[in-house]
C-alpha cells in the first residue's frame, strides 16, 4: 500500500476527530462526569458498525492488501496488567483531555500548546521500553 | 446550503460510523487501526532503536503510520482552520459550571474559540502547565504502550473484535480518567 493511501485514510481521521468534537479537552472532561451523551455515542456507534464490519469481513472471508485474512492477534490475558496499564493511561487522559490521535489533531487544529504534551506521550514511551521488564505482563 | 455541510459539527451517530469507515479502511489496507504506536516509532526514527530493540523502526511495517498522522494534522487543518464550525461546543451547563470551579472559563479560556482546548489556562508562559502537559503526556505515552494500545487499539479496534484483554483494558481507562476528574484534577487545576 502507497503512503498517499494512509495519508488520505488519516485526513478523513483528521478531519473526523475534529467534526466529531471528539479531540475536544471539555468533550473528555464532560464525558467522564458523565454529563452528556456525545463521546458515549460516538464510541458506542464505532463498536458496533465496528463489530459488525469485522465480523462481516471474517465471515465473508475477504481479503485485504497483501493477501490476508482479517484477523486479530490477542494478547495474551493479564487482567493485573490490562487494568494496571489502562488506569495509568485513564489517569493522563483525563489530565490532558486528549488521547494519541487528537494530540496530533488539535496540533493541525493551530493548538500548539499539545505539542509539549506529546513531548511527554514520547517521553513516557521512551521510558516504558527502557523499564518494561521489569513490569508484570 | 453547501454551508451547512462542511462547517457544522456532526451528529454523534455520523461521528461514530465515520471512525467505523477508518477501522474499515485500514483494516481493508492490511493494517491495524492504532494510533499511539505513533510514538513507538518517533522514538525509533530518533534513534533510541540502537540502544533498544523495542524501539526498533521497520521501514516496511511501520511507515504508514507517519503517513497518517501526518493526515491527521492536515485532516485537522482542514477541518478546523479552513472549515471551522463557527460555533463552540455545546458543552452541558453543569459541565461549564463545574470548570469555573475549577478556574477555566468557557469557552474564553479556548483562544481560537472552538471548545477544544483551554490554551488560556494552559499557557506557554505558565510552569504550571507546562508540568501538567509533560506529566499528562507522560502517562498516556507510557499507559498505553504497556497497554499495548490506546483509545484507537482498543476501545475501537479490539472491542470490535471482542478482545477480553481491550475490554479490561478499557475498564482501566474508566478507573483512571474518573479518579482524575472526580479526584484529583480539583487538586492539580
Amino acid at each position: 500500500m502507497k503512503g498517499i493511501t494512509f495519508l488520505l485514510i488519516g485526513i478523513f481521521f483528521g478531519i473526523t476527530m475534529t467534526k466529531s468534537e471528539a479531540l475536544s479537552w471539555f468533550r473528555i472532561y464532560e464525558m467522564f462526569r458523565f454529563e452528556s451523551f456525545h463521546m458515549y455515542g460516538i464510541i458506542g456507534t464505532a463498536v458496533v458498525i465496528g463489530a459488525i464490519t469485522m465480523t462481516m469481513l471474517k465471515i465473508f472471508k475477504v481479503k485485504v492488501a497483501g493477501g490476508g485474512l482479517v484477523s486479530y492477534t490477542p494478547l495474551p490475558l493479564n487482567i493485573k496488567r490490562h487494568l494496571i496499564s489502562g488506569t495509568i493511561f485513564g489517569l493522563g487522559w483525563a489530565l490532558v483531555g486528549a488521547c494519541p490521535g487528537p494530540m496530533f489533531v488539535l496540533a493541525g487544529n493551530g493548538y500548539f500548546f499539545i505539542l509539549v504534551v506529546i513531548a511527554g506521550a514520547i517521553f513516557g514511551t521512551y521510558t516504558y521500553g527502557m523499564v518494561k521488564d521489569k513490569l508484570p505482563h | 446550503m453547501l454551508d451547512d455541510l462542511i462547517y457544522p459539527s456532526w451528529h454523534w451517530s455520523i461521528s461514530g460510523l465515520a471512525i467505523a469507515f477508518i477501522l474499515f479502511l485500514l483494516t481493508m489496507a492490511g493494517r491495524s487501526f492504532g494510533v499511539s504506536t505513533t510514538f513507538k516509532n518517533i522514538c525509533g526514527l530518533v534513534g533510541a532503536g540502537k540502544k533498544n530493540e523495542f524501539f526498533k523502526f521497520d521501514y516496511k511495517e511501520d511507515s504508514w503510520r507517519l503517513f497518517f498522522i501526518g493526515g491527521a494534522i492536515i485532516g485537522g487543518f482542514i477541518a478546523g482552520v479552513l472549515f471551522p464550525n463557527p460555533f463552540a461546543v455545546s458543552l452541558d451547563s453543569d459541565t461549564i459550571f463545574a470548570l469555573e470551579k475549577l478556574g477555566i472559563a468557557y469557552p474564553t479560556d479556548d483562544s481560537l474559540g472552538h471548545g477544544f482546548f483551554p490554551d488560556e489556562y494552559f499557557r506557554w508562559d505558565s510552569i504550571k502547565a507546562w508540568i501538567i502537559a509533560l506529566a499528562g503526556g507522560f502517562l498516556v505515552g507510557f499507559g498505553s504502550r504497556y497497554a499495548d494500545g490506546c483509545t484507537s487499539g482498543h476501545a475501537i479496534t479490539g472491542l470490535s473484535h471482542f478482545q477480553l484483554p481491550s475490554l479490561l483494558t478499557v475498564i482501566g481507562f474508566f478507573i483512571g480518567g474518573l479518579l482524575m476528574t472526580h479526584f484529583l484534577l480539583p487538586y492539580i487545576l
